[in-house]
């Protein structure tokens, strides 16, 4: 099987009115279990951990409430009425109904229904930014003003598997509009796939699988390195022309070492390196990150975002930050201030969370 | 008889080659090893494979790898004998050429691991196994080796770090070996801290599952050109293989790998040379504790002892016995039943003084030994450098 190089086809995506984000939020519930407290559970406290500790929702929390309370951060920020949305796009693999979207009821609790797009999105932990670039799609084609697309998941881990000790919950939501209102413009984006089956989970099967270590070379760093090099290469940019980047983060070292082979410094990467205290939040993940570096960055400032999806492909975002910024991001709750807000619970606490008793 | 000798030698970089298949990894080694021989023309083709039926979905490899390799029409046969196939393809090689009914033989030794993932590998690999009485228990490579080691650091009261020195060996030479998976030095301290697979056995005992393919191409010294030749050609002086009960309860000496003995005394009695006289010894490391039962078995060692050769320095590449001097399948990476041959090619890149920064002075001898199982079979190779 060979992969055509994309080289030989057109690039980067650029819609033909400039675009940008509007208004941005996060949301990572409160509850935390610390991966030494699965360690503990199942391997005696043995093994290297991937991570410090994951979020956890709480009994009454799921991809709907999660996107809800993102997307009114966003809205919050962006001060624009509901009415105006054109889309609301729900990207996540934990959607709680099968058949019955969560974008309807995302749309109907911030007031953005009936004059609008709702759908939900599918891949994998690329769903959110994949809804993303639709977005830019339909704001840039002056098809409507403003579009939202959210990232949110409450993964799931196997008991005992390796992913149970990073599958973590939360996410952001966007909104996208014309770049002259931007909080940060989006100059370009560019989209890398292949048919890679690292990691998936079929119809009435309660947790995902995986290929192992196939997930990360031929998957992840692949297509992570691939989108960004290209995107880069094709708008004329290096490591250096970026003050952050964000890269999807199933771990605290894939990211680090995506960051690496890139040309990117661990100071880069910091401010949307989150995956250490919330866990892998899946199609959350790069999208909760970015709002991490954006509730720091000044104006001026260039941003490098990938997400990565199994199964697999990657989307990557070349980013500008605008002078709008400083004040809006005041108006919400800051990423690092869910962070702060921690309950520890045990792995018993945990199970009962997540429904993870048969009980019958 | 006349001489047997290597006229070119190939192999692919050990790992885990996602977008490679059994036929391209094999493909890639042959056309090298064709290539390093100046061109000569192949007339049968012996592979040495495990595990292409459990995980490639693939038996009848050989006649596949000559057609894909564009030597469609020639003898092409697949030889298992787990992990000693490609110690048994080498010497099914030698055999013919030495019969005088095949002129130019490939030897090929490819596995391709990474085709299935997980406890598929595990189930595989326990098929060396007597199926019926131990991997019907749910007995795996790696568990029974446990087993072994443990009870033979009780016999002999050998300390918790006495193996250290085998995997600190290999490391140390993988580094210098750019085909070999893991190109790192470890310190005594890293495997003193190493992860248990199985008790005794830490992550360092084990050596990696790997994708890998070794080609060699055989002939008779009187077929070739006299004075120079592409290569120097290193001779194949002895070759000999042994058998033991697969199952260990079946054994009365669970320590002792007996066919690993006879296969040694064997080829030192064809090679008419005595053991002192061997430079190196590329054992099969699948397991510190094998290394251990090797040394043993070959005589390096008293029963018992082979652990000290380890510890006090005599396996390095400046010691009494160099062992596994291009990392050995713990740093090259065991690629199955590719391993033999890939013990082929390096003992040969000694011999030919081509060995770069791992390079023994004057090395004359070679001995690489490919085992099956717990030495369930062995086969035992001796290389001569060229005159």
């Amino acid at each position: 099987m060979t992969t055509p190089h994309p080289q030989h086809s057109p690039t980067l995506l650029k819609p033909a009115n400039p675009v940008g984000i509007i208004g941005y939020g996060a949301y990572v519930p409160r509850y935390r279990l610390p991966a030494k407290e699965v360690a503990r559970v199942w391997t005696g406290k043995t093994g290297g951990l991937p991570i410090k500790e994951k979020a956890v929702p709480g009994l009454d929390e799921d991809v709907i409430t999660m996107s809800i309370e993102a997307a009114r951060n966003a809205m919050l920020r962006a001060q624009i009425d509901p009415q105006e949305l054109r889309a609301v796009w729900v990207g996540s693999e934990s959607h709680p109904y099968a058949v019955k979207p969560t974008s309807t009821l995302v749309a109907e609790a911030i007031g953005a229904v009936p004059n609008t797009q709702a759908a939900d999105w599918e891949f994998a932990c690329k769903a959110g930014t994949e809804a993303m670039v639709a977005a830019m799609g339909l704001v840039g084609s002056g098809m409507a003003h403003y579009a939202m697309a959210v990232g949110m998941d409450t993964a799931q881990g196997k008991p005992g598997d390796a992913l149970e000790y990073t599958a973590g919950a939360g996410g952001a939501a966007y909104i996208v509009g014309p770049a002259e209102e931007a909080l940060a413009v989006i100059n370009a984006s560019y989209s890398y796939v292949t048919d890679t089956p690292d990691f998936w989970r079929r119809e009435y099967q309660k947790y995902p699988e995986h290929g192992m270590r196939f997930t990360g070379e031929p998957a992840y760093f692949k297509h992570i390195t691939e989108a960004a090099k290209i995107l880069m290469e094709a708008a004329g940019t290096t490591a250096k022309d970026y003050k952050w980047a964000v890269f999807h983060q199933p771990n605290t070292k894939f990211p680090q070492r995506a960051a690496g082979m890139l040309g990117f410094s661990m100071e880069q990467i910091e401010p949307g390196l989150l995956v250490p205290v919330i866990g892998n939040t899946y199609a959350g993940a790069a999208m909760i990150g970015l709002t991490g570096i954006l509730d720091i960055a000044q104006p001026g400032e260039r941003i490098l975002m990938v997400s990565f999806g199994s199964g697999a492909g990657s989307d990557a975002f070349d980013i500008l930050v605008t002078e709008k910024l400083n004040e809006r991001r005041e108006r919400a709750t800051k990423t690092q201030e869910y962070i702060a807000r921690r309950t520890e619970i045990d792995y018993a606490s945990y199970v009962r969370f997540r429904g993870k008793l048969a009980m019958k | 008889m006349t001489d047997v000798v290597i006229a070119g030698i190939g192999q692919t970089e050990v790992g885990e080659h996602w977008e490679a298949s059994l036929r391209e990894l094999g493909a890639e080694a042959i056309r090298a090893a064709v290539k390093d021989s100046g061109g000569l023309l192949p007339q049968a083709l012996f592979v040495g494979n495990m595990l292409a039926p459990n995980l490639s979905r693939q038996a009848h490899v050989g006649a596949l790898i000559a057609d894909y390799a564009g030597y469609g029409g020639i003898e092409a046969v697949t030889v298992e004998a787990a992990g000693a196939s490609g110690g048994a393809a080498l010497r099914q090689g030698y055999l013919a050429i030495a019969s005088g009914l095949v002129d130019v033989a490939l030897v090929l030794g490819v596995e391709k691991f990474t085709d299935k993932i997980g406890p598929d590998v595990d189930e595989a690999l326990a098929t060396a196994f007597d199926s019926d009485y131990e991997a019907m228990q749910g007995l795996t490579l790696t568990a029974q080796a446990a087993l072994v080691m443990k009870r033979y650091m009780h016999e002999f009261n050998v300390p918790a770090d006495g193996f250290a020195g085998f995997p600190v060996a290999a490391h140390a030479n993988g580094a210098g070996n750019k085909n070999a998976m893991f190109q790192k030095a470890i310190k005594p301290e890293v495997y003193a801290k190493a992860e248990m697979v199985s008790e005794p056995l830490n992550m360092f005992d084990v050596a990696p599952n790997a994708d890998g393919a070794a080609a060699l191409v055989l002939t008779r010294r009187e077929l070739l050109p006299q004075g120079d030749f592409s290569q120097p050609l290193v001779k194949i002086i002895a070759s000999a293989n042994a058998s033991d009960a697969l199952a260990l309860h079946d054994r009365s000496e669970p320590l002792t790998f007996s066919a690993a003995k006879i296969s040694v005394e064997q080829a030192l009695q064809k090679a008419g040379i005595a053991l002192e006289v061997i430079d190196f010894f590329e054992y099969h490391d699948a397991f510190s504790i094998y290394a251990a039962l090797s040394l043993e078995a070959a005589g390096f060692a008293a029963p018992g002892q082979g652990w000290t050769l380890a510890s006090d320095g005599s396996i390095t590449l400046k010691g009494r016995i160099p062992t596994a001097t291009l990392g050995g399948l713990k740093a090259r990476g065991y690629p199955g039943g590719a391993s033999g041959v890939y013990q082929a090619v390096e003992a040969v890149l000694q011999l030919r003084g081509s060995a770069g920064a791992n390079q023994l002075n004057g090395a004359m001898f070679g001995m690489i030994q490919s085992l099956g199982g717990p030495a369930s079979t062995a086969v035992t190779h001796i290389l001569q450098r060229p005159d």
